[in-house]
Parts: structure tokens; C-alpha cells; sequence
């Protein structure tokens, strides 16, 4: 046999500590992603828009929706047989069927939904009820301070002050795409605030409560600030 | 467990931090297909709960690493993974790596090749999915990239354990070393015959010890 070295084996400082060059590579690559990565996406997400096949679904490719849901599976609810209660601190309080949310003056507009996570979906086109629209229709209350919407998941709520909700692009919301709101995005009903992250939208919406107060909802609950303004 | 002419591979110490940091992992990617596909995330809920559990087990992933580094047949194990020779280079691009023409030491450079990509990989997973869960940490668009990196590392990454378990699997006799800390003689005469001389070469401790 042909001789041996004396000590052959590995680690004991000979050869190149490649380990190392891996690891700091995948950090330095890392790192580029992060501050790159919002573009790269973006531009990634142009490029795969007319995707035939659909297999880009299947990869992290572009600025795609992501939908949660903190309860178990939630009930399915045909917009012919939903309502939305407006309770608490009104004058007249209401429920107002899919119809009659549609025979409120609607509006309609592009605008892009941000996860305070950071993934975002841009220029989504959202159609519907100014909040405001439907709080005028009852009358609020002068010691009102709040509204806290409610999700018929049965758990989830968010609030805002009155003022953020009266703002022009907080809406209650009919369509998305141009088209009944499906299921997995919160449909047949759900709301949508412009300048606010995703968690201060309120996903399968069964009624809008004024309150006297602007108490936590659930993500709040969980940590993330009151005023979820895009931004910060 | 221990047959004659075994040899012992892993000691108890370095078994515990990959079945540790395993279970961890596997937890990890389970909790992220959930996170991640849209139609699993509505059909279970609880996200909250998936969340939770997702960013604990990812944070807890260092633990077992740290923890063995008290053990010195761990830090030799990292110190072998962490050297490439000549023949490491040679293995990785020859089509008959398994011949045994090349003499391979304790781990071939496919397996030294993914420890360190696992390792860096989880460290930007970890990065990023800490700026992801507080989100006060750095500014929105930084959060967008980290999403970003985090998607595709954890596809890498994922796909990279997937390929591990493939090979662990084809090949009983690796699977016992890591489970059992013994292998055969044979085995290790072929797959990785440096390690397996390196006894009657030097006789010192750290390397493959016999049993009779």
C-alpha cells in the first residue's frame, strides 16, 4: 500500500475553512436581499404576471396575497342571505343586507395592501361603502370615540378612533378585482383602510360597533401598535 | 446496539444536537407550509398559534448548537466540517465519488458542503424572521426584503433537508451512526476509508475507536 501521511485528517487546520466562506456568504447574500429584496420583487412580479402554466403560484415569485384566518375554518356566507349590523353608541342602529350596502354611493379605487409583516400586493382595485358613509346613516353619538369592527370568524376585531374611520379610504368592501370578494379574501364583506397596514382591515365583516372607547382588537392584543399606519 | 468491528462515529453528545436542532427544523418547515399556503392557512386557522410556535422553534434553533459546543467531540466534528482539501474539490466533481478511489475522511464534502449551508442558511432565517415578528426593528421596506430572502432561503433550505433525509434513508448504515453512534467496519471502509485508517495511523483519541 502506498504510505500514509502521518495525520491525514481533516480539522486540523489544513485545507481551506470553506465552512466559514459558506456561511459568510450566505449572510453577505442575505443581507443584499433584505435591502434589495422590495425591488427585486417587484420587478420579479412584473416579469411573472402573464404566467401561463400557474406554477409560479407555487414559489415565493413576486408580490402575491397571503391570507390568514386566526380562527379554525371559517363559515362560508352567500352575499343574498349576509348583513352587517351597526350597533353601540348610534342614534338608530341598523342592519343593512348586501343590497342595501350596494345602493349606498360607492366608491372605487386602486391602492396597494401592505402586511405589517412586509409583503405587500400592489395597485389591488377596491370597490365599496365609505365607513363614513355608513356611520352617517345612523348617527354617532356625541360621546362616541371609537368603532371596532367585528368579524363573524367570532374572534377577530379591530378598532380605530372615529377620525381615522371617517377618513376617505376607509372602506366597508363590495368588490375586489372588479368582483364579489371571495371567501379567502374576507368575502362576502370585509374592510379595507388605505393608509393602514392589513391587520387594521377587518376580514369576513359582520358588524361595525361605535364605541366610547378605542380599545386594542386582536393583533393589538398581540402586540402590534394601536394606529397601524402604513410606514411605521 | 454495538456489534464487533463496529466503530464509533458520534458520540451521544453530537447525536443529541442533531436530533435537537432536527425536530426543530422539521417543526419549523411544518409550521411554514401552514403559514405559507393559502388554502392549508383557511382550512386550519389559528394562525396566531402557527406563528408562535413557528418563531419559537426558530429561535430555539441555536440552542442545541451552542450548548455543543461544550462538548469536544462536537467542536472536532465542526472543526473536520469546516476544512476542505485537495480531495474534497476532487470528490465533489468526480462522477465516481463512490468508488472509493478518493479517500474520503469523516465526512465527504457533500456533507460538509450542506452543514454549512444549513448553518448559514438558518442564521438568515433567523435574521430575517426576527425583523418579520417585530416589526418596530427596521424600516417597512427592509421588512419587504426580509420577506423576500426569508421565502426563498426557506425554499433553499427546505428543499436542502429534504435532500438530506433522501440520502440518510438510501443508506441505512449512515442513518444508524447518527441514530446509534456506531458503524460498521465495512462501511466506513468504504464510504470513508481516511477516517477509518486513522486509528492505526496516529492512534489518538479523537478519531474512529475500536470495539472488540
Amino acid at each position: 500500500m502506498a504510505p500514509r501521511r502521518s495525520t491525514p485528517r481533516d480539522g486540523d487546520g489544513e485545507g481551506a475553512p470553506v465552512g466559514r466562506r459558506v456561511v459568510l456568504g450566505l449572510l453577505g447574500l442575505g443581507a443584499l436581499g433584505v435591502v434589495t429584496g422590495e425591488r427585486i420583487q417587484g420587478g420579479l412580479g412584473r416579469l411573472m404576471a402573464h404566467d401561463p402554466t400557474g406554477l409560479t403560484a407555487l414559489v415565493p415569485v413576486g408580490d402575491s396575497w397571503r391570507y390568514y384566518s386566526v380562527t379554525g375554518s371559517v363559515d362560508r356566507r352567500a352575499a343574498s342571505s349576509y348583513s352587517l349590523a351597526v350597533s353601540g353608541l348610534v342614534d338608530r342602529p341598523a342592519t343593512f343586507s348586501f343590497a342595501d350596502l350596494q345602493d349606498l354611493p360607492q366608491v372605487s379605487f386602486d391602492d396597494t395592501f401592505h402586511c405589517v409583516t412586509g409583503w405587500k400586493v400592489p395597485d389591488v382595485p377596491w370597490g365599496g361603502v365609505r365607513v363614513s358613509e355608513v356611520l352617517d346613516r345612523v348617527g354617532v353619538r356625541d360621546d362616541a370615540v371609537g368603532v371596532r369592527y367585528h368579524s363573524f370568524d367570532g374572534t377577530y376585531t379591530v378598532n380605530m378612533t372615529l377620525d381615522q374611520a371617517r377618513a376617505d379610504d376607509v372602506i366597508v368592501v363590495l368588490s375586489m378585482y372588479d368582483e364579489p370578494v371571495t371567501h379567502e379574501h374576507g368575502g362576502p364583506v370585509r374592510t379595507y383602510s388605505g393608509s393602514m397596514y392589513g391587520y387594521k382591515a377587518t376580514k369576513w365583516l359582520s358588524e361595525i360597533e361605535v364605541t366610547s372607547d378605542n380599545a386594542p382588537g386582536y393583533w393589538e392584543q398581540r402586540g402590534y401598535p394601536l394606529d397601524g399606519f402604513i410606514g411605521e | 446496539m454495538s456489534e464487533p468491528g463496529d466503530l464509533a462515529r458520534f458520540t451521544w453528545g453530537v447525536r443529541v444536537v442533531h436530533w435537537a436542532f432536527a425536530l426543530l427544523m422539521f417543526t419549523c418547515m411544518v409550521t411554514a407550509v401552514i403559514l405559507y399556503n393559502g388554502a392549508i392557512m383557511l382550512a386550519l386557522g389559528h394562525r396566531h398559534l402557527v406563528e408562535t410556535i413557528h418563531v419559537w422553534c426558530g429561535l430555539a434553533l441555536p440552542v442545541p448548537v451552542v450548548l455543543g459546543a461544550v462538548s469536544a467531540a462536537f467542536r472536532s466534528d465542526v472543526r473536520r466540517l469546516n476544512r476542505f482539501r485537495p480531495d474534497d474539490w476532487k470528490w465533489l466533481r468526480s462522477r465516481t465519488r463512490r468508488d472509493g478511489a478518493i479517500r474520503v475522511g469523516k465526512f465527504n464534502a457533500g456533507q460538509k458542503v450542506n452543514a454549512w449551508l444549513v448553518l448559514g442558511a438558518t442564521a438568515v432565517l433567523l435574521a430575517t424572521g426576527t425583523v418579520m415578528n417585530w416589526t418596530g426593528l427596521v424600516r417597512l421596506s427592509w421588512r419587504s426584503g426580509a420577506t423576500f430572502v426569508h421565502d426563498w432561503y426557506a425554499l433553499a433550505l427546505g428543499l436542502l433537508v429534504v435532500g438530506h433525509i433522501w440520502y440518510a434513508v438510501r443508506d441505512r448504515e449512515a442513518l444508524r451512526g447518527m441514530w446509534s453512534g456506531r458503524v460498521s467496519n465495512e462501511w466506513a471502509h468504504d464510504e470513508h476509508r481516511a477516517w477509518a485508517d486513522e486509528d492505526r495511523v496516529s492512534g489518538a483519541g479523537q478519531g474512529a475507536s475500536r470495539r472488540r
